[in-house]
């Protein structure tokens, strides 16, 4: 037989993944819990750590601010995207521009531009007081508000470009069809259009919730003091508190949840889609 | 009715390209203040950029640490696409799903494990091992890229190289390497720009003598900021634009 | 593996560009190449289901059949694409089973012709030559011969979208047999190109083949190309092969209702055998009708069937003509009368309210009868066959 060798070209590229992401996480995690704690300790560590009342404020920051911002993206970004797959010419153009240019600018150069647009002297601000609608400043940075405002702007591309996968590939032959057979545009988006969509908003919901929940630059840089969220809290456990323990315990909720989630969205998405590549 | 989409994504779109093009703007101010819009123009943060040896250490830091990664990742994904576009095989799909790991789990936890392991090897602070690191979440860029991108090749033409007696490896670089080169291209640009903007693996695994630009601003973020900044910042903006251009003509010979 | 057939060094300079090409491209002698019991299974569902045959050397082999009837998966298996769940492959007695396509020194040619885009023509056809590691005079040498061969040496420097569809496939053809392979496999060749061109090209592989003395195995869904170019043909359905023989012998005397009507027009008219004597069977129709058959073998009487008669066998004739011995006749009305240029196809409802298909020739002689007319049909025995009943 001529057996299929096309399989040995992944080697390269799983060998990367062991030796350098699988396996340091696999050794960063059974390390700290199965070596550098006794078996016995573990339970009581999980139990320490999850009830730690730090990590509950985290963890119900994070949820909350993930699903604020998966919601703001999501009604941002659905005409955006629908606008996309039913135009043409410069001014869709111009919109894709508008979509690509932030989606690959380094994430923390767009955080510290929102600074600038949000800060205490920045453009919303000045242009607030010019007007005098406003007496003093207002506090758009260093609180809730900004961290959602923040991430809703980094992760709108994501959701943009899987709605709009997702939306070019409906036939607008329906469409035609739908209006010939007497129905309003309302109630076509309504029937026709939008349940059609569902998978967009299913797999770009999802891709957005998986990268705010593990979302760090920019709470760690626009929240406020007491904003943290779990990969914050993580971040600290090792660079200032220096307990591996409980970051590993963090780590692993984090990433349970992450993966549970991606499970989902690869069972919903072509994952070859993925990012609208 | 029909004029509030296109207005709604107008202001949307306003909203999304404004702080970016205020930061491009800010890099050329002519002031020592950051304020919007600058009363004068000039190169002088630019200068400063490009002049401070701290600055200078951390832009090659991260083209060298770029170049790494896109090379490795770009070698090692092109194989692995293929291998998924052409091979038969089972559990292509859990594959392909391990394979995309790197982007959706928590770049945090993968940086504190890449930095729990480099540590104890005594790697932390190497500019090849960070690009080894970098290149492992570009590689699913590179993957989604070049999935595309081999799956436009038609397969009848391999299987006439074949046919007409090249053996597998000259069947891939004579006639699928070239084919899918301008796909190729398009994967090493954004393999390098992954890692040319990666804050947070760099954070826990480069050292003082080795850290990129993102670190740095970051740091400066932190401490007080430089009016530096904006220029590095426009300056990144201004390679990511160079990158999506030459990604633009790539495509276009695609397309042809 | 670079093939026996050496060159004539002295010939190529002086020639004209045909006899150079044919004189550069000698033929090493094609191979056989044996098929037995080749099957190919995609779940539970058999594709090809045991092919067995002996394709001999220099043989011109098709395999016809609609679309969904395994003869591009069979193809496929002899290229190497295709595993083979069972069976064997030969050539000149070699199981080439576990070999790998590049290894089986085939030549192939694709329907959508797979020019490789980036290549210039020269590099296209210059391609399997240099895969074998040939020297680079020498690969001048041959492909330019190759390319006088299908008279495209003109072109040799231009990139496939430069070219139509008729000469892109030219090339395909040069690059398939500039190597000298024993064996050519085509894949529906012309299958995307127009009628006329199509025919000019037949024309065109039929004299390569020859000249070059190679064994090709075609896959075609166009009975005429089939019957144009082949020694033999393979008729498949549903992944069987229904019947394997010369175009002549398939068309005149196919194995079942199936092959009769992928080959052309036909009358399957359904009874019983009455009698059978070595050579001549007896067969009556529903209404009674007795009609008779030259038939090599002898049938059980009783035997359901059908008898097979092709329209163009059939004349007609006023009725009152008088029946002649020896001659199958029946009498029917004229129903319908269509008009095809080089014959009028006549339908007549005959006695047992069967439509039979007659096509007279388009000459002023021959009886054009009026629609409602009563007409007698004669036909040979000769050109009557008795099928098994139609499976379908």
């Amino acid at each position: 037989m001529g057996r299929d060798r096309t399989w040995l070209l992944l080697l390269p590229a799983l060998g990367l993944l062991a030796l350098l992401f699988l396996g340091p996480l696999a050794w960063f995690l059974a390390r700290t819990l199965f070596v550098e704690t006794a078996p016995a300790e573990v339970p009581a560590l999980f139990v320490d750590v999850l009830t730690a009342r730090s990590m509950q404020v985290a963890a119900l920051t994070t949820l909350w601010v993930s699903v604020l911002v998966t919601l703001a993206t999501l009604v941002i970004g659905y005409p955006i995207a629908f606008y996309l797959a039913n135009r043409r010419g410069w001014r869709a153009a111009l919109v894709v521009f508008c979509v690509i240019v932030p989606y690959f600018t380094s994430v923390i150069v767009r955080t510290y531009a929102l600074t600038v647009v949000l800060g205490r002297s920045g453009l919303i601000n000045e242009l607030l007081g010019a007007s005098g609608l406003v007496g003093a400043p207002l506090a758009l940075l260093y609180n809730i508000f900004a961290i959602v405002v923040g991430m809703a702007y980094v992760l709108l591309p994501y959701m943009v470009l899987t709605l709009y996968a997702t939306m070019k590939a409906i036939d607008p032959s329906l469409l035609r069809a739908g209006r010939a057979l007497g129905a309003s545009p309302l109630y076509l988006f309504r029937r026709v259009y939008f349940p059609l969509s569902v998978p967009g908003v299913v797999s770009g919901s999802l891709i957005v919730l998986i990268l705010a929940l593990g979302f760090f630059i920019t709470p760690a840089l626009i929240g406020g003091p007491g904003d943290v969220t779990v990969a914050m809290l993580i971040e600290r456990a090792v660079e200032i508190l220096i307990d591996w323990p409980s970051a590993a315990v963090m780590s692993v909720v984090l990433l349970t949840a992450t993966l549970i989630l991606f499970a989902i969205y690869a069972r919903v998405t072509d994952l070859r889609r993925m990012m609208g590549a | 009715m029909r004029a509030a989409l296109p207005l709604f994504v107008g202001c949307a779109c306003l909203l999304l390209i404004l702080p970016i093009g205020i930061v491009v703007v800010l890099g050329f101010s002519g002031g020592t203040l950051l304020r919007f819009p600058p009363t004068s123009l000039s190169l002088r943060w630019f200068a400063a950029f490009l002049g401070d040896p701290a600055w200078r250490a951390a832009l090659w830091s991260s083209l060298a640490i770029g170049g790494v990664a896109c090379f490795v990742a770009t070698g090692v994904g092109f194989l692995a696409a293929y291998a998924l576009v052409r091979g038969a095989f089972p559990a292509k799909r859990l594959i392909l799903a391990v394979a995309l790991l790197p982007i959706v789990s928590p770049t945090v936890v993968t940086a504190i494990a890449m930095y729990y392991a480099s540590a104890r090897l005594g790697l932390v602070g190497s500019v090849v091992w960070v690009g080894l690191c970098h290149a492992v979440i570009a590689f699913p860029v590179v993957l989604l890229i070049l999935l595309s991108a081999l799956q436009a090749v038609d397969l009848r033409l391999e299987q006439a190289a074949l046919g007409l007696g090249a053996s597998r490896a000259r069947t891939l670089r004579t006639i699928v390497v070239p084919l899918a080169a301008p796909g190729l291209a398009s994967a090493a640009l954004f393999a390098f720009l992954t890692s040319f903007d990666e804050l947070i693996i760099s954070l826990f695994l480069t050292n003082a003598a080795t850290q990129t630009l993102p670190v740095r601003i970051w740091n400066s973020l932190h401490m007080q900021v430089e009016p530096t900044v904006a220029a590095v910042s426009a300056f990144l903006i201004g390679v990511t634009g160079v990158i999506l251009a030459a990604d633009a003509l790539l495509r276009r010979r695609r397309a042809t | 593996m670079i093939g026996r057939g050496a060159t004539v060094p002295g010939a190529v300079g002086l020639a004209r560009p045909h006899e150079r090409a044919a004189a550069s491209i000698s033929a090493p002698a094609g191979k056989a190449l044996e098929l037995q019991g080749l099957t190919k299974i995609y779940g539970s569902e058999t594709v090809v289901d045991r092919f067995d045959t002996r394709i001999q050397a220099g043989e011109f082999f098709s395999l016809l059949g609609p679309s969904g009837s395994g003869k591009t998966t069979t193809l496929m298996m002899v290229a190497g694409f295709a595993a083979i769940d069972a069976g064997r492959l030969l050539v000149d007695g070699v199981d080439l089973a576990a070999v790998p396509p590049e290894r089986r020194g085939f030549g192939m040619v694709f329907q959508n012709y797979a020019i490789f885009p980036h290549m210039d023509m020269f590099e296209n056809v210059a391609f399997p030559l240099r895969a074998r590691g040939m020297p680079k005079a020498l690969v001048r040498e041959r492909v330019a011969a190759a390319l006088d061969l299908v008279q495209l040496g003109h072109l040799s420097d231009r990139y496939a979208r430069q070219l139509s569809g008729g000469q892109q496939q030219r090339v395909a053809i040069a690059r398939a047999i500039v190597f000298q392979p024993p064996v050519v496999l085509m894949d529906e060749p012309l299958g995307a190109l127009d009628k006329n061109l199509r025919y000019d090209l037949q024309v065109e592989i039929k004299e390569i083949q020859r000249r070059l003395g190679m064994t090709v195995l075609y896959v075609t869904h166009d009975q005429e190309e089939a019957m144009n170019l082949s020694d033999r043909v393979a008729i498949m359905s549903r992944g069987r092969v229904e019947q394997i023989g010369a175009p002549r012998d398939v068309y005149e005397r196919p194995a079942n209702a199936f092959t009769a009507r992928f080959l052309g027009e036909a009358n399957l008219l359904p009874g019983a055998v009455v009698t059978s004597c070595p050579g001549r069977v007896a067969f009556q129709l529903r209404d009674g009708t007795v009609l008779h058959a030259d038939d090599p073998s002898t049938r059980t009487a009783g035997t359901e069937g059908e008898l097979f008669v092709r329209p163009e066998k059939l004349t007609l004739h006023p009725l009152a003509d008088p029946p002649r011995d020896g001659v199958n006749r029946l009498s029917g009305t004229v129903r319908r009368a269509s008009f095809l240029g080089s014959v009028v196809r006549y339908a007549v409802e005959t006695g047992s309210g069967a439509l039979v298909t007659a096509d007279a020739p388009n000459v002023a002689a021959h009886h054009h009868p009026e629609l409602g007319e009563r007409v007698a049909l004669a036909w040979s025995p000769a050109d009557t066959v008795i099928l098994p009943p139609d499976a379908a």
